[in-house]
């Protein structure tokens, strides 16, 4: 394992076996940076939200709790999914790991569809992007997450396409779960400071 | 095998192949060649950053005059160029020139590597960098002018077209800026991950020279602040554009917010920029004090030190912003305390000094002026610390004076230091030493006659981000004038003796003296290459260097020569 090297370079030196794979390190080292982005996100919801006489604003509606505390099991699963992908694949079981990542490819859509389809409800009935922070920051927030979801997916499909051709290397592997955990375990964190 | 790059690809071929030019020059992936077109790029834009400091100082000493190659400064022009000013120095040269540069040149050599380990994300992130610095340059000529809310950026005159009047200058500076981001994100996951898992065979965590570990560090200290920024880039971007109101008090947004925002990465910013620096002084002062570097440990330690503490201050910046005193109280306490493991690493740079055989070559002269220069601006920055003191001070000329004394020195004396000591390295040719310390002296001493009478202008009451002070009758006094024409002369000065450094490096370039591979006698691997300077992969691939000892073993008793390569058994 070289660890470094240029892609017309010839093999360095003999393989050598970093203690975290590079894919993997960098993941989360971007995954760091991501993350105080989302804190920022957080701290400024909070203090909007204390700016404000009223949360909700009159005239803006709720936030729909109980479908998106809903979706948001369906995510967690998802993340399940992922975690036994990972398992089985690591014990040499490819077959079921590639059943479990479809499964855990199946959850994610439906959670970013379902969100989609609230998100155009909330439109419809009023919640307003310009009218006050309490729906800017729901629209920012969502959406942000939303958008690392959308990126989050296309690295699974990715990741099945590979798999199922048995070409996926395990840190690649590895990589792609980091990103998908981090996806997953954000949410409930902005379900608790968003909607509740 | 890094896993940036497929495993069928080249990499297990056995010769490599001749690179076009374009693959070589153009588009490189190559971290030597990265790593100048950063170098250059900054370079060239300090020259813009030059310009416009040259425009307003000039408005400054001799109100409404035109200015030669300008013409007269109208008061939007005045803000756009002040503006412009800061943005250009500390985003688009001294974090390109300062990381970017050094950081693609020196990991992979100083820890014995051949590239860096995702060497195509190296150049995605070059080209984004080009793209922003091109993007910055178009929103200078766009209708209505350059953005003009200060490199801070504060709203509600950045958030709304109608306060700020440039309608597209201040978005195309939001998205210039968050596009460097980006740039510089992808150049420091690849800094770490390389200096983590790319280093020699036996290269131990003190083996690691120290400029690797500052540019490490910075690198962690960036991406760990600039989530908050770009958290704040897009909801000034939202207000500016789409009519959202994050931050415009009048429909329920909160201002500070920004400022909260902008700060908790502004001052960790500081020493992005900072650390890298005097990592430079770290490297250069030990090989002409041929000395080793005094506590190693210890200058590590305050590093991590000084970053941990970087994000504990930031509320200094906004002690008249309103902010509760008590909250001022807590944020003066962190921001004397930081101050000690930087005096302490400076105490470290001279304890090396000490009992040395110093040679006054021109980095290490650069070296020298590093610590003497930061020292001031060090110092300064606890009176701006303390809440009580800083209600006069804080928006004066006095925290401009502050700020340049460690700014310049970053830099322009960090790169300079930097650069004159790697030249060999990167071009095989030796600069000329005369031109050197022409330029050297030259710079320093109209240096401080830039700033040193902005101190007092400040303490006489300057505001900063004035437009003419002769509309001010208690500010329009000879005394003040005439200290404002001397740090604008000065500043001429100074930029007449840059010409000499532009020519010193291209003359050098081509024609200078060959310097052979390891012209200072120095220890660290980068003066080990075989070919001067270094080929594609640094070393023959069947030939890698191999790590015995630490990164200053200088005058070791008992040896022959008074250096002791890091590579070499006995
Ligand atoms: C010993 C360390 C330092 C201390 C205690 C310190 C303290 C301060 C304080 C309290 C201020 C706010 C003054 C005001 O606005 O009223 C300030 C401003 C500033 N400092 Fe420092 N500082 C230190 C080091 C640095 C370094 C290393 C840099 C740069 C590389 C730096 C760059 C700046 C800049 C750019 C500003 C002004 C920002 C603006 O308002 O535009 N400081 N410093
Ligand atoms: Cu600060």
């Amino acid at each position: 394992m070289m660890a470094v090297g240029s892609p017309d370079l010839p093999v360095a030196r003999e393989e050598r076996q970093p203690a975290v794979p590079n894919a993997v390190l960098a993941v989360l080292l971007f995954v760091g940076a991501e993350l105080m982005m989302f804190a920022a996100f957080i701290s400024a919801h909070a203090i909007g939200r204390a700016n404000m006489v009223e949360w909700p604003p009159p005239g803006q509606p709720v936030l729909p709790l109980e479908s998106t505390a809903f979706n948001t099991l369906v995510l967690l699963g998802s993340g399940v999914a992922m975690r036994y992908a990972g398992r089985l694949y690591d014990d040499g079981k490819v077959d079921t790991s590639f059943k479990a990542l479809l499964g855990s490819l199946a959850a994610g859509t439906f959670f970013v569809v379902f969100q989609g389809v609230e998100w155009a409800r909330l439109l419809a009935d009023g919640l307003s992007f310009r009218a006050t922070p309490y729906g800017g920051f729901f629209y920012l927030i969502v959406g942000a997450h939303a958008l690392h979801a959308l990126v989050g997916l296309g690295a699974v499909v990715w990741m099945v396409a590979r798999l199922g051709r048995n070409t996926l290397r395990r840190e690649a592997f590895q990589a792609g779960r980091l990103y998908w955990y981090f996806v997953v375990a954000l949410w409930p964190v902005l379900y608790w400071r968003v909607y509740l | 095998m890094s896993v940036a790059h497929d495993h069928d690809h080249g990499a297990h071929d056995a010769h490599h192949h001749e690179m076009s030019f374009i693959e070589k020059y153009i588009f490189p992936t190559d971290h030597k060649y990265i790593g100048k077109q950063y170098m250059f790029t900054g370079m060239f834009m300090a020259l813009f950053g030059g310009f416009y400091a040259y425009v307003f100082r000039m408005q400054l000493a001799f109100p409404n005059m035109s200015v030669p190659f300008f013409g007269r400064v109208s008061p939007m022009e005045y803000n756009a160029a002040i503006t412009q000013h800061g943005t250009v120095m500390i985003f688009w040269v001294a974090m390109p020139v300062l990381i970017a540069a050094f950081g693609n040149f020196l990991i992979p050599l100083l820890i014995g590597a051949d590239d860096m380990a995702f060497p195509r994300l190296n150049r995605l992130s070059y080209q984004i960098f080009l793209v922003s610095a091109v993007v910055l340059i178009a929103s200078w000529f766009v209708p209505g002018g350059a953005f003009g809310g200060a490199w801070t950026a504060y709203p509600p005159l950045s958030a709304d077209a109608r306060y700020s009047l440039t309608p597209m200058g201040s978005s195309m500076w939001l998205i210039a800026v968050a596009l460097e981001f980006a740039a510089f994100l992808l150049g420091g996951i690849n800094f770490i991950v390389t200096a983590m898992n790319g280093r020699a065979p036996g290269m131990k965590w003190n083996d690691v020279p120290m400029i690797v570990w500052m540019i490490c560090i910075a690198s962690i200290l960036f991406m760990a602040s600039v989530g908050p920024l770009v958290a704040g880039a897009i909801m000034l971007l939202f207000d500016q554009n789409l009519g959202t109101n994050f931050f415009d008090p009048r429909r329920g947004g909160d201002p500070i917010l920004w400022q909260h925002l902008f700060w908790f990465f502004g001052h960790p910013e500081v020493y992005v920029v900072l650390l890298p620096a005097t990592g430079m002084c770290a490297e250069v002062i030990p090989v002409f004090a041929r000395k080793k570097l005094f506590a190693y440990d210890t200058v590590l330690y305050t590093t991590i030190g000084t970053g941990v503490l970087s994000f504990f201050v930031w509320a200094h910046h906004q002690f008249v912003a309103g902010i509760d005193p008590r909250m001022a109280n807590v944020f003066t306490i962190t921001t004397v305390l930081i101050s000690i493991p930087i005096a302490e690493m400076v105490f470290l740079y001279i304890a090396t000094l000490y009992g040395g055989s110093i040679r006054y070559t021109v980095p290490m002269l650069w070296a020298l002026g590093f610590i003497f220069a930061f020292l001031i601006g060090g110092v300064t920055g606890i009176y701006l610390g303390a809440s009580g003191a800083d209600i006069y001070f804080h928006d004066t000329y006095f925290v401009v004076a502050h700020f340049h004394y460690t700014f310049f020195p970053i830099a322009f004396i960090g790169t300079f230091t930097g650069f004159t000591y790697w030249f060999p390295k990167m071009f095989g040719r030796m600069m000329n030493e005369t031109l050197g310390k022409i330029h050297f002296f030259g710079t320093m001493i109209s240096f401080n006659f830039i700033f040193l009478p902005l101190f007092a202008t400040g303490l006489g009451g300057d505001h900063r981000r004035i437009y003419n002070y002769n509309n001010f009758p208690e500010l329009a006094t000879p005394d003040l004038q005439n200290l404002r024409i001397l740090a604008t002369v000065a500043l001429l000065v100074l930029i007449a003796f840059q010409f000499i450094f532009i020519y010193n490096t291209f003359y050098s370039m081509f024609f200078g003296p060959i310097s052979g591979t390891n012209p200072w006698k120095a220890t660290t691997l980068e003066w080990t290459t075989p070919e001067n300077p270094p080929g594609h992969g640094n070393w023959p691939p069947d030939n890698m260097p191999t790590v015995y000892r630490g990164p200053y073993e200088y005058s070791v008793p008992g040896r022959e020569d008074d250096f002791w390569p890091q590579n070499q058994q006995s």
